[in-house]
């Protein structure tokens, strides 16, 4: 079972970044729980949303303590919350900055596992003239997670895309193009 | 054939709403039933069901908007949560003394005091003894299942009570799971139609509902809500079997999980069940004799059952997801104790209350519990019940 926990603020999506994410993987016939963890709901205010995906059904109903894998929407966060909690020996860290992972290493001298950086605001904004840092980031965690190759996700959001902009078909090539930069784009340094 | 999906605990009641298309929805939205008229509102827009949906000011007038349309001889539903359902309080024993086979979606919240949207059980608990039916589902596909047989049980000519179909709020009603769901022809045919023997639309048999009920009434008006109550038991098995024959999901009054032989057990409702599932498969492989009991059917409350059930068990914990504030434990504590005196009387018990106001349990939890129950077996001192998962005080 792979455990992530998603650190955002508040109106920035790290919630439907996780609802993404079990779909896609849900698609490869995982076993899939995407949740966030609600509470006042304010906008800006950190948010924490979780995934679970499995071969096995899951049963386990908790929020997740040990993650395999953290993913900092808001790079603003590294300095408010302890985002590094509990996550596992040789876990994987991504945080969505315009920064280098060896700069972004720097947050974390007491950790010996993967830091990765993306820059999912300006693969957005290149991509679809917005910032909507949720596609490129969901590309990035499908390729760390491996739960399936690039040609697979590609055409499974491709699909899923036709379906969700039937109405404005026009935004389906900027939202490939964005999961098709993230994907090569994610650099990582070992801590 | 079933099909694989994923989905909310809300979108899979919504999704059973449409199948069984009921003749009257009436709700007000509250957090976190929300999605679930705010789904049916989206159906009956896109043409997909033939529901008359009725939006009002209050909880209080969504009940009795449903007792209305249910005593005119049509199946009434609506959803709601915590101060919703307290706003409903009076309404419900209503609806339940009338007679009426409504359904209700319960999404589990902390009720209000101090204000708060997360999980726990204090608000369907606080209608325990409303006279409704109450069943309670572990995860989305609980859910779906639940209220896929809600009607049958409700509208047997036998019971005819109101049931309420419950699930724990944002935690399988926001989560998304994977699910099983089933055609929607089959689940017509499951549930079929719903032809009242009596109601207040049919001029060849005049009827009251509801009249005002002197001493000489009142009290035979009750014992026909008991032997309703009574006659549920057979009817929910009866259902759930035809259930499993048709669909292939199994269920009863409870669920037992590795009790064969389990000197230890942990007796939980709704979403924590499969989180403390975890944790005995973990105590199993080192050799503890671990086993839970996760209940479904709350009302009627299946007290020879659980006694039964709990017989080879040296101790066991009782979990509630709400402190009743009585002094004497939560209330599924006080009620599995009563129904233990006089027939297992050697089990240690211990009640904890945990999980309110949506504090998070996990599997560290549970092996804590059981630890606890080893301890008590072995003479060491424990409390007759416990609140876990506070915070110490700084």
């Amino acid at each position: 079972m792979i455990e992530i926990r998603w650190h955002g603020r508040g109106g920035q999506g790290a919630k439907t970044a996780a609802l993404l994410l079990a779909d896609a993987a849900f698609e490869t016939g995982l076993y899939v729980q995407g949740f966030p963890e609600y509470g006042p709901e304010r906008m800006g205010a950190p948010i924490t949303a979780y995934n679970r995906l499995s071969e096995t059904p899951i049963r386990v109903h908790s929020n997740i303590y040990e993650p395999d894998m953290v993913v900092v929407v808001d790079e603003t966060l590294l300095k408010a919350v302890n985002v590094q909690s509990g996550l596992k020996e040789g876990g994987k860290i991504l945080v969505n900055t315009k920064q280098a992972a060896e700069k972004v290493a720097e947050s974390f001298p007491a950790f010996n596992g993967e830091i990765w950086a993306i820059d999912a605001v300006g693969i957005s904004k290149r991509n679809l003239g917005k910032s909507l840092p949720n596609t490129p980031l969901l590309s990035a965690v499908v390729r760390l997670t491996g739960i399936m190759d690039k040609e697979r996700f590609f055409s499974d959001m491709e699909h899923a895309f036709a379906e969700k902009f039937s109405a404005k078909p026009n935004v389906i090539s900027g939202n490939m193009q964005a999961l098709k930069e993230a994907w090569e784009s994610a650099l990582h340094v070992n801590g | 054939m079933s099909k694989k999906d994923r989905m909310s605990g809300n979108q899979a009641i919504a999704l059973a709403i449409r199948q069984i298309d009921p003749d009257v929805i009436a709700a007000f939205p509250i957090t976190p039933s929300t999605e679930i008229p705010q789904y049916v509102s989206a159906f009956k827009a896109d043409g997909l069901i033939s529901t008359e949906f009725i939006t009002v000011e209050s909880e209080h007038s969504a009940m009795s908007a449903c007792i209305g349309a249910s005593a005119a001889g049509v199946r009434a539903m609506t959803a709601t949560s915590s101060a919703g359902m307290a706003l409903m309080y009076e309404m419900l024993y209503v609806a339940s003394s009338d007679r009426l086979p409504i359904v209700m979606a319960a999404v589990n919240r902390a009720l209000t005091g101090p204000i708060n949207i997360n999980a726990d059980h204090s608000d369907s608990m606080g209608a325990n003894n409303s006279g409704w039916i109450q069943i309670y589902s572990e995860d989305a596909q609980e859910a779906y299942d639940n209220m896929l047989m809600a009607h049958r049980i409700a509208e047997h000519e036998k019971v005819m009570l109101p049931v309420m179909i419950c699930q724990d709020g944002f935690i399988t009603s926001h989560g998304i799971e994977n699910i099983e769901v089933e055609e929607d022809s089959l689940v017509k045919n499951f549930v079929g139609e719903y032809h009242p023997k009596k109601h207040l639309l049919n001029p060849k048999e005049i009827i009251g509902v509801g009249p005002y009920s002197i001493s000489a009434y009142y009290y035979e008006m009750k014992m026909g809500q008991f032997h309703a109550m009574e006659n549920a038991r057979k009817v929910i098995l009866d259902v759930s079997a035809d259930f499993e024959k048709t669909f292939g999901r199994k269920y009863g009054f409870f669920e037992e999980y590795r009790m064969e032989d389990a000197e230890f057990a942990v007796l939980v409702m709704s979403s924590s069940a499969g989180t403390g599932k975890d944790a005995v498969d973990a105590l199993r492989e080192k050799g503890v004799k671990a086993g839970l009991v996760k209940l479904r059917v709350y009302r009627p409350f299946p007290a020879a059952e659980l006694a039964e059930a709990f017989k080879g068990v040296k101790a066991l914990a009782i979990m509630d997801k709400c402190d009743g504030l009585s002094g004497n434990g939560g209330p599924l504590g006080a009620e599995v104790r009563a129904a233990l005196y006089g027939k297992t009387d050697g089990i240690k018990t211990i009640n904890y209350v945990f999980g309110l106001g949506g504090r998070d349990i996990h599997v560290k939890d549970f092996f804590g519990i059981y630890d606890d129950l080893e301890a008590l077996v072995k003479g060491e001192s424990r409390p007759d019940c416990k609140h876990i998962g506070v915070r110490e005080k700084r």
